[in-house]
């Protein structure tokens, strides 16, 4: 067998391994169409999909938003800075970092100190930002400096009680110069090279352009020698070291950039509130930077962005409304049904029997006794209408929306238990009672159903899609 | 002088509460080592749990039935409950996740946290829930030695504390299932290869676990006689301290470090400020963490390439 008669094969570049080629290519890609858009949007660069999602988030202002949704937009922002500083620790350098929002917290608090009737200092904001990026960049070694000796559980433990003491201290400790509780108000507002944003579209644009520009930065980086050693260091930290990459100062400085980040969010975060309190940054706002991290998909820019504006606009503007968090909700039901139930007769019959058992139930409830579907959907919009006499909302909803609510969560473990046949009869009742659940108590506590939401991200999404929505799985290779 | 005593009487009763809600905190990392940030919430449950049983017989001022019974009811319950409901949030959240990457099960306990703390606010509300625990056990039923007075609640925490931790201790070095824990802890695949039924071992560790934090919530209730659906996060972060002070995974280690908690919690409010507790109990863990990362009576884990 002569080797040179064989044709030659198109093989990968010269100087790249054929193996590493071939597991380049080794991605898992969504299902269906989805799949095949996600291939499309491969194809487009980097760089020109940064452009046209920065210059869709600065057309968004023209069509017209109101104010609720300008500072949802601003919120959401806000957050989706945090979550790609977030992605640099956690998600590139492999480091569980939470008190990362002490960080935030800490360019906030810095802000308000430096630009403020506080202490009397009005830093106009071309000075204090870098000062705060310094400090935040210094503040960030020193939580590192426990990554030198801690690994992964012990690390996070360590960061998570920085982030508690934060809060303890910008609570309790110089209440004359930090406020305690009563936190510190009234805050300049952002001012460089002669100008001063006043209005809550400057800010939007202050984001938009501030975000672009950590995106981009970011992305330098990653793309750098630093980020592929971030990357060795996550995979292997003893055989980066081996490989005579520096660890401890790699690890430093993820924290440092990190931190660097999500000062400069927390700076801009002041100014557009006015006002700083403990409580801001205390761990359900970092619980809410982990969803985000988390929904988009961690180690990527793009879908640290995209989990934080889901996250905020689901948690911030629909959640905020009956009659949005309605759609939202039922919204929600039907997509998964019609994703995850094939083949399609399957998914006519659960939505028929669906239907056919809530009329039944709710005439039976009737023809027992009317108080006991007296009360009527809570949530506004024609959903309402339509739903007027398929659900039961007796007219003392609270309790049995309770014993629902407990009934529903021992159903869905159930549901996740069971297999085959048995998890499409389960369905029924699982959807009707959420339904039913939502209409007697969810909907009317607004502010925990998004708390709930949020837990309720965290834990499906690390179950059934711990990549993320954009984020791309490895299939790991047979050699 | 007898300020000191009395200090240290409460720290070392608090200290035992800590030190219980850290051991089945411990017990958990040691099989499965995840930091199950769900614990400090299944202590919350339990304390609920303790709540209504007094509700359901009559109320603390007319209870229907004789104090005693009143207690084992409380404890049992809220053992058997709270251990069920451990064992639900492995088999739901956990299992899947225990091979994947180490962050994915530590991420899905922040969510499981977060989600039993805001179902608690909604079935219950945000207002704290009063055990009213002098009503049916007064507060003069207890020892006087000398000025210190330790009271009968104070007596039989640290009575059950100490009883179940011997007792968990025998579980742990005498029982079959104590070696399989062991054996789990040390080394899953090779315990199933020698025919150990891991996923049994892991559920039953999860259930003795959440039970001890469902009887050590119902002992916060008549101890501290407030409840609410915060009071777990709190309690969790000084479990945690504890067990990590003492040395993750070590038994003794959660002991001593609950000890320590509540020793320095007691003296710090008494001596110094209750605004500085927190802040320095804090700084304690981190300072520990950074000199010794294995704890006090941890064993240091070598690292095999």
């Amino acid at each position: 067998m002569s080797l040179d008669s064989q044709p030659p094969v198109a093989g990968p570049q010269v100087g790249a391994d054929e193996w590493v080629a071939r597991q380049a290519q080794r991605r898992e890609y969504l299902p269906s169409w989805l799949g095949a858009g996600q291939r499309q949007l491969e194809r487009i660069g980097w760089w020109p999909r940064l452009a046209i999602a920065g210059l869709a988030g600065a057309l968004v202002p023209l069509v017209g938003l109101g104010g609720f949704q300008l500072q949802v937009g601003i919120n959401a922002l806000v957050l989706a800075l945090l979550a790609v500083g977030l992605n640099v620790a956690v998600g590139w350098a492999g480091l569980l970092d939470l008190g990362y929002v002490a960080f935030f917290g800490f360019g906030a608090y810095a802000f308000a100190l430096l630009s403020s009737a506080q202490v009397h200092i009005h830093l106009w904001a071309i000075a204090s930002l870098p000062i705060i990026l310094v400090g935040a960049a210094i503040l960030g070694v020193l939580v590192g400096l426990p990554s030198r000796r801690l690994i992964g559980d012990y690390l996070a433990i360590v960061t998570l009680f920085f982030g508690e003491a934060f809060v303890e201290f910008t609570n309790n400790v110089a209440p004359g110069t930090l406020g305690g509780p009563n936190g510190i108000v009234g805050i300049d507002q952002v001012r460089a090279f002669g100008v001063q944003t006043t209005t809550n579209t400057a800010y939007y644009y202050l984001l938009v352009i501030l975000l672009v520009a950590s995106m981009a930065v970011l992305r330098l980086l990653d793309t750098s020698r630093t980020g592929r050693a971030w990357r060795a260091v996550r995979e292997d930290p003893l055989a980066a070291a081996s490989m005579t990459i520096p660890v401890n100062r790699v690890k430093l400085m993820a924290f440092a950039f990190g931190a660097m980040v999500a000062a400069l969010a927390g700076g801009i975060y002041a100014a557009q509130q006015d006002s700083v309190f403990p409580t801001n940054f205390d761990t359900p706002y970092l619980i809410l930077i982990y969803a985000g991290l988390i929904l988009g998909g961690v180690g990527s820019i793009a879908g640290a962005v995209t989990g934080a504006l889901v996250v905020t606009i689901i948690y911030d503007g629909l959640l905020r409304s009956p009659a949005y968090s309605a759609y939202l909700f039922y919204g929600l039901i039907l997509l998964t049904l019609v994703v995850k139930l094939r083949p399609w007769r399957r998914l006519a019959a659960v939505l028929a029997a669906t239907a056919a058992l809530g009329f039944a139930a709710h005439a039976v409830a009737r023809a027992i006794s009317a108080s006991w579907v007296a009360g009527g959907p809570q949530s506004g919009g024609w959903i309402a209408d339509v739903l007027r006499d398929w659900v039961i909302v007796p007219a003392n909803p609270q309790t049995p929306g309770n014993w629902g609510f407990v009934l529903l969560v021992c159903l869905l473990i159930a549901l996740v238990q069971v297999k085959g046949y048995w998890r499409t009869v389960l369905l029924v009742p699982a959807i009707y009672l959420a339904a039913f659940v939502w209409e007697t108590r969810l909907v009317a506590e607004p502010s925990i159903t998004r708390q709930l939401m949020i837990g309720a991200i965290l834990i499906v999404m690390m179950n059934a899609r711990p990549q993320g929505l954009l984020g791309t799985r490895r299939v790991e290779g047979t050699p | 002088m007898s300020f000191f005593f009395q200090e240290l009487v409460n720290g070392v009763t608090t200290g035992a509460l800590y030190a219980l809600v850290a051991l089945g905190f411990s017990m958990v990392y040691g099989v499965l080592k995840l930091l199950n940030f769900a614990h400090g919430d299944l202590y919350m449950v339990g304390a609920f749990i303790g709540f209504f049983v007094i509700q359901w017989f009559g109320g603390p001022t007319k209870l229907t039935i004789p104090v005693p019974l009143l207690l084992v009811i409380m404890f049992v319950l809220a053992a058997v409950l709270v251990g069920g409901l451990g064992v639900a949030i492995e088999r739901f959240a956990y299992r899947p996740l225990r091979d994947a990457p180490r962050i994915a099960p530590l991420i899905t306990a922040i969510g499981i946290s977060f989600f039993l703390e805001n179902s608690a606010l909604l079935l219950f509300g945000a207002q704290y829930r009063v055990y009213n625990t002098s009503d049916f056990i007064s507060f003069s039923s207890g020892i006087q030695i000398g000025s210190v007075s330790i009271d009968a609640v104070q007596i039989m925490v640290l009575a059950l504390g100490a009883a179940l931790m011997v007792g968990l201790r025998l579980l742990v070095n005498r029982t079959r299932l104590g070696k399989q824990m062991r054996a789990v802890a040390a080394d899953r695949e090779a315990a199933e290869m020698l025919g150990i039924n891991v996923n049994f071992t892991i559920a039953a560790t999860f259930f003795l676990g959440s039970a001890l934090a469902g009887v050590s919530g119902v002992m916060a209730g008549l101890l501290f006689n407030q409840v609410n659906n915060t009071m777990g996060f709190t309690a969790g972060l000084f479990a945690f301290t504890a067990a990590v002070v003492g040395g993750i995974g070590s038994i003794p280690g959660a002991m001593l470090g609950g000890l320590l908690i509540g020793l320095a919690q007691s003296f710090v409010t008494g001596y110094i400020s209750s605004t500085y507790t927190n802040l320095l109990v804090f700084g304690l863990l981190i300072v520990v963490m950074v000199a010794r990362p294995s704890g006090l009576l941890g064993r240091a884990q070598l690292q095999k390439v």
